[in-house]
């Protein structure tokens, strides 16, 4: 397992070809990027906000959970913060596993719950000001089709 | 003492990101009652608690939760990681 919290940039397709590498008994791996959308038009620049510390403690957690409910020969969490513009990696997560059934399903969970359960606050800049982005009621009933 | 942080907007309408706080509460609630009556930045930064969260060394917890051995304590909006 990796989890890395950073302000640089990354390559998320260098991270994916080292992943799970040397293990021959990986059959299936599955990833998602995180890019940085430009939601409503205007957007100069997003600031990502984290709380060091605990942000690292979370993505731990969430996990080692993913690990006790599938099959997983690994994991990888890379999420960044600071400033990005419109088109920037913001965070990707990658699952191993034996089968892509558990890859996926591993994969799917971190993405849910690393969106309302890891302490990342998302604040949008575009010409007119800045705002923070809201939670959605739909992020949190994600986490309800795992319990 | 209770090292007290805040995030996102917490932060900014509070307009500090962590302070040493001197408190006699046992309890999440009893310390934002006493950030309340503080100021008025505080008493709107905690003007509705189910717009925040609240984390104890590090770890989501709620508002009714003891402070019992509790070093820091964190205020802030729903998260939106990803």
């Amino acid at each position: 397992m990796r989890v890395v919290v950073q302000e640089a940039p990354f390559d998320p397709g260098a991270e994916l070809n080292n992943f799970g590498k040397g293990n021959t008994d990986i059959g299936a791996v599955v990833s998602f990027t995180g890019v940085t959308r430009d939601v409503s038009g205007g957007l100069s620049r997003m600031q990502i906000e984290h709380y060091p510390g605990m942000t690292e403690r979370a993505l731990t957690q969430i996990c080692e959970e993913a690990q006790k409910r599938w099959v997983l020969a690994d994991v990888l969490v890379i999420h960044r913060f600071g400033t990005l513009a419109p088109g920037d990696t913001i965070m990707m997560v990658a699952t191993a596993s034996r089968h892509r059934a558990d890859a996926f399903a591993a994969a799917d969970f971190l993405m849910d719950y690393l969106k309302s359960r890891a302490p990342f606050w998302k604040k949008e800049v575009t010409a007119d000001g800045a705002d923070w982005v809201a939670a959605k009621d739909s992020d949190e009933d994600a986490l309800d089709r795992w319990s | 003492m209770i090292e007290v942080l805040y995030f996102a907007w917490v932060r900014e309408r509070i307009g500090l990101p962590k302070e040493q706080v001197e408190t006699t509460a046992t309890s999440v609630m009893g310390l934002v009652d006493e950030l309340r009556a503080r100021e008025e930045r505080y008493a709107l930064a905690f003007s509705d608690l189910t717009a925040l969260r609240v984390a104890l060394d590090q770890d989501l917890s709620d508002f009714d939760a003891s402070l019992d051995g509790v070093r820091e304590v964190a205020f802030f909006p729903p998260m939106t990681g990803g």
